[in-house]
């Protein structure tokens, strides 16, 4: 394959269902740049080398001009800071800290694990809501209202003000499939999106400072209420936090849920070893998160300095996309990659990114998906699938399924 | 009868012997049935423990989190050996491949391993080490006993020797709420093995915690009651501390004795061997059966100027034990070095260190990201212009990075921009390593060859 075009064939919708095969050409170049553009990795190695180089910038205001001008704006909010997820160190450091006080070790080592009685009701509900069905279209039954409903519950939403958040959670995330059509469609959506980003923000303002008056035991209360040698996250902070939270906080997990039901209906002597063992369900998520990873590349990297690296200078201030996706099958890493197996050894994949910014959320998505996925074989009497492939979103970042239809003959207590 | 032929019977029914039943000792057993060793296989170790963890022994077990006897090491799979624990080896007959116990019985071996590792090197003077209240912390039961006798709330404890494990057992006291004094011949914790920039952040973070931190000293005897307590520390500078409890943190002392008459090349520095783990004998010539990994292996690194470096790392002994265990039943053409990068870690003050490279090599240091003042920040230690160590105070997901630079013999000082660069590391400064010539606890690595810093053979007691 020559370098042209690359990255039109990864956003090629055409490629969505079974983008492994363009990977595999891909890694045929380990480092490539497509045409003017990006400069695209695919290899296991140095993906991993990249992302714990200190020389590669999550910060887009690194660009070179060239390069900026060529990554389109997003809808961000002009009024909200970067999250931590667009940031460098040291002010990337000071507010993932902040935000890891109230969520996981060392401060609150259990906040994750003593949501697994939430998890189970909340799994439990949605499908006990399957009942007197034959079919469900498990992405809207099931794998959007979960995690958005967890998020939410993590933070700190009050119930009735759920379906609000699944709403902006929907349009929002919407903005990061790159848009078709006219310049007229693409400002339309851009308005929406700028408009949901509004909304949002000032909702979570305005809860924010409900909970700083009288806390709860929940997230939101803890950023408004916690002092740490780091200080308090300002307002804003804290709501350009909580808005990365929801985002980020569900919409890979929907495509892990999806891609792992979808996964063991295609492999079902998988799926029987799974009803058979629900201990499979630790390592199973761990190979899906190799296997089909809900990221499949991440985009906005830049270099700090001409980086040298299999055989190609990356030079200062070039756009990089790293293809995790692809680094996943990379057979100099993996045995035998492109088979799915449950219980794989030695399984550093890349699903969940590495280094400084390695998913802030991946203890939660384990259990979320853990949680789903075993309810879901447990429960479902004979399970099919309606269509395969099924149809895919646009979206060629965060890749999954927009609809999977599966069929059963009856619901288990 | 091939070569090759005589290969595949000692793999189908030889006898292996793994002297030290520790880390080392586990993981090169695994490896060599992973690897189809199907023959017999025996494991000698003097403690009459299954094979245990020691990182924890200075951190979780002495905050009371985890039992002493709860480190038991996990089990990569089954290795069907003959254990042999709570009997040492006393001697080896290379010549006739027999390895003799203390019980009197010995053993006989078609390959043999030595992981016999180190011991806590103990107060010098044996009077005042036998006082109750005197604690070295090596072993699991040393642990137990100072975890015991720290949850009676002496009203002080003296650390002696301000390296890794004394700084972690500080941290441990003052965690536990204890009043705590440490004493370091050199000029700042931690000098000996990152030098004099980074042991001015170690003793900042010490002083923040707590600790009565005395720099610059000597602890010249110890001193006890009628009923032979400990009561007293005298310290060189003509000053005493009352304290009930104190730890000796000197570092520690290769178990090689046992060897003393058999030929090899064992001494205190440890086991000279090949990058293939294949000891030298004392003529310097490589040995065909027997091989040693783990902190008594001494061997050559061709990153370091092939310099022999003899490392307590744990990561170390669980890649040289597997080396070794490999190499143990391969031909010689499938033998691989052993090339591991000297790396290790250490929890205390709240701080997560790590360590990649030979700090100690070093001349110059500079902070290539984060800050020295605000304790989270890379350090890069450079020799003769190339990278040759870095160190992560709570950073540590950048090491892999700077590790990279010292397998290329990356220039010092690096050039390049990075995330995190402040203006203060934009220099580089002398590292401040100590004199050589004077005694400190030393670094948890050494080098000898042509290198004029190992300090410990000036420290070694006559007696050990």
């Amino acid at each position: 394959m020559t370098s042209v075009a690359l990255l039109r064939q990864i956003t090629d919708y055409a490629n969505r269902a079974d983008p492994y095969p363009l990977y595999a050409e891909l890694r045929k170049t380990p480092v490539v740049r497509d045409e003017d553009g990006p400069y695209l990795v695919s290899t296991y190695w140095e993906i991993h080398h990249l992302l714990h180089d200190p020389r590669v910038s999550s910060d887009i205001r690194n660009l070179n001009p060239e390069a900026a001008a060529m990554t389109p704006a997003q809808g961000e909010d002009p009024n909200l800071p970067p999250t931590f997820l667009k940031l460098d160190p040291p002010e990337h450091d000071r507010l993932r800290r902040l935000t890891m006080r109230p969520f996981g070790p060392p401060h609150t080592p259990r906040r994750v694990y003593e949501m697994r009685g939430e998890l189970g009701e909340i799994v439990s509900g949605l499908i006990d809501g399957f009942q007197g069905k034959q079919q469900i279209d498990l992405v809207d039954d099931f794998s959007y209202p979960f995690p958005v409903s967890v998020i939410c519950r993590l933070l700190g939403i009050p119930r009735e003000d759920e379906p609000r958040f699944h709403a902006w959670a929907d349009t929002l995330a919407a903005s990061i499939d790159p848009v078709r059509g006219s310049a007229e469609d693409q400002e339309a959506q851009l308005q929406t999106v700028r408009q949901a980003r509004a909304d949002l923000a000032a909702y979570l303002a305005g809860l924010i400072e409900e909970r700083s008056r009288s806390p709860r035991d929940d997230m939101l209360s803890a950023m408004a209420t916690g002092h740490g040698p780091d200080g308090q996250m300002s307002p804003v902070e804290m709501v350009s936090t909580a808005a990365l939270l929801l985002i980020a906080g569900h919409e890979t997990t929907v495509n892990l849920i999806t891609n792992g039901m979808l996964t063991l209906l295609r492999n079902p002597d998988v799926l029987q070893r799974l009803r058979d063992d629900p201990d499979l369900a630790v390592p199973l998520v761990e190979e899906l998160l190799r296997f089909e990873p809900p990221v499949q590349l991440l985009p906005q990297k830049t270099t700090l300095a001409d980086i040298d690296i299999a055989g190609t200078t990356i030079p200062k201030g070039a756009s990089l996309w790293l293809v995790l996706a692809s680094g996943n099958r990379d057979p100099q890493r993996f045995l035998d990659p492109d088979r799915f197996i449950p219980d794989r050894p030695d399984n550093q994949h890349l699903g969940f990114s590495s280094g400084v910014h390695n998913c802030f959320g991946a203890p939660l998505a384990r259990l979320e998906a853990q949680f789903a996925l075993t309810e879901l074989v447990r429960r479902l009497d004979n399970p099919r699938l309606v269509q395969d492939p099924p149809p895919y979103r646009q979206n060629a970042v965060l890749r999954g399924p927009r609809h999977l239809g599966i069929t059963f003959d009856g619901l288990k207590p | 009868m091939s070569v090759d032929g005589s290969l595949d019977r000692l793999r189908r029914e030889g006898h292996i012997v793994i002297v030290g039943a520790s880390l080392a000792g586990l993981r090169a057993a695994e490896t060599l049935r992973d690897e189809g060793f199907t023959g017999a296989l025996t494991i000698v170790g003097d403690e009459p423990h299954e094979p245990y963890d020691r990182p924890p022994l200075s951190k979780q077990v002495l905050l009371g989190r985890v039992p002493a006897d709860h480190t038991t090491l996990p089990r990569r799979r089954e290795v069907d050996a003959q254990w042999r624990l709570g009997v040492a080896a006393t001697g080896l007959d290379m010549a006739a491949k027999r390895v003799h116990l203390a019980d009197g019985a010995a053993v006989e071996y078609d390959r043999l391993l030595i992981t016999t590792g180190v011991r806590a090197r103990p107060w010098p003077h044996e009077l005042e080490a036998d006082l109750d209240g005197v604690f070295v912390l090596r072993t699991s039961d040393d642990a137990a006993g100072l975890h015991h006798r720290l949850s009676a709330g002496p009203r002080r404890v003296l650390v002696i020797g301000a390296g890794f494990t004394g700084s972690e057992i500080a941290s441990a006291c003052r965690e536990r709420g204890l009043d705590v004094t440490v004493a370091e011949r050199g000029s700042a914790p931690l000098v000996g093995a990152l030098g004099g920039v980074v042991g001015e952040v170690a003793a900042t973070l010490q002083r923040e915690a707590g600790v009565d931190l005395r720099c610059g000293i000597m602890v010249t005897g110890l001193e006890g009651d009628s009923a032979g307590r400990l009561r007293r520390a005298h310290l060189s500078d003509g000053s005493s501390v009352e304290v009930e409890v104190a730890v000796v943190c000197l570092g520690a002392t290769r178990n090689t004795e046992w060897l003393a008459s058999s030929g090899l090349g064992a001494g205190p520095r440890g086991i000279a061997c090949d990058a293939g783990c294949r000891a030298f004998d004392v003529r310097g010539i490589v040995t065909d059966d027997v091989f040693v990994a783990g902190d008594v292996a001494r061997s050559p690194h061709p990153l370091f100027g092939y310099q022999f470096l003899s490392l307590e790392h744990w990561g170390n002994a669980v890649e040289q034990a597997e080396t070794a265990a490999h190499n143990m039943i391969s031909s010689s053409t499938d033998r691989r070095p052993h090339v591991w990068t000297p790396s290790f870690w250490s929890a205390q003050f709240g701080m997560n260190i790590k360590s990649v490279g030979v700090p100690p090599m070093a001349d110059e240091i500079i902070v290539t990201q984060g800050s020295l003042a605000e304790r989270r920040f890379t350090a890069v230690y450079g020799y003769q212009g190339r990278v040759i160590a870095a160190v992560t105070f709570d950073q540590a997901k950048w090491l892999e990075f700077y590790q990279q630079q010292i397998e290329r013999a990356a220039p010092f000082p690096p050039e390049f921009t990075t995330v995190d660069r402040r203006p203060e590391g934009m220099h580089p400064v002398p590292a401040g390593f100590p004199d050589p010539s004077l005694p400190s606890h030393g670094p948890t690595v050494t080098l000898s060859g042509h290198s004029p810093s190992d300090r410990r053979i000036s420290f070694t007691p006559l007696s050990a």
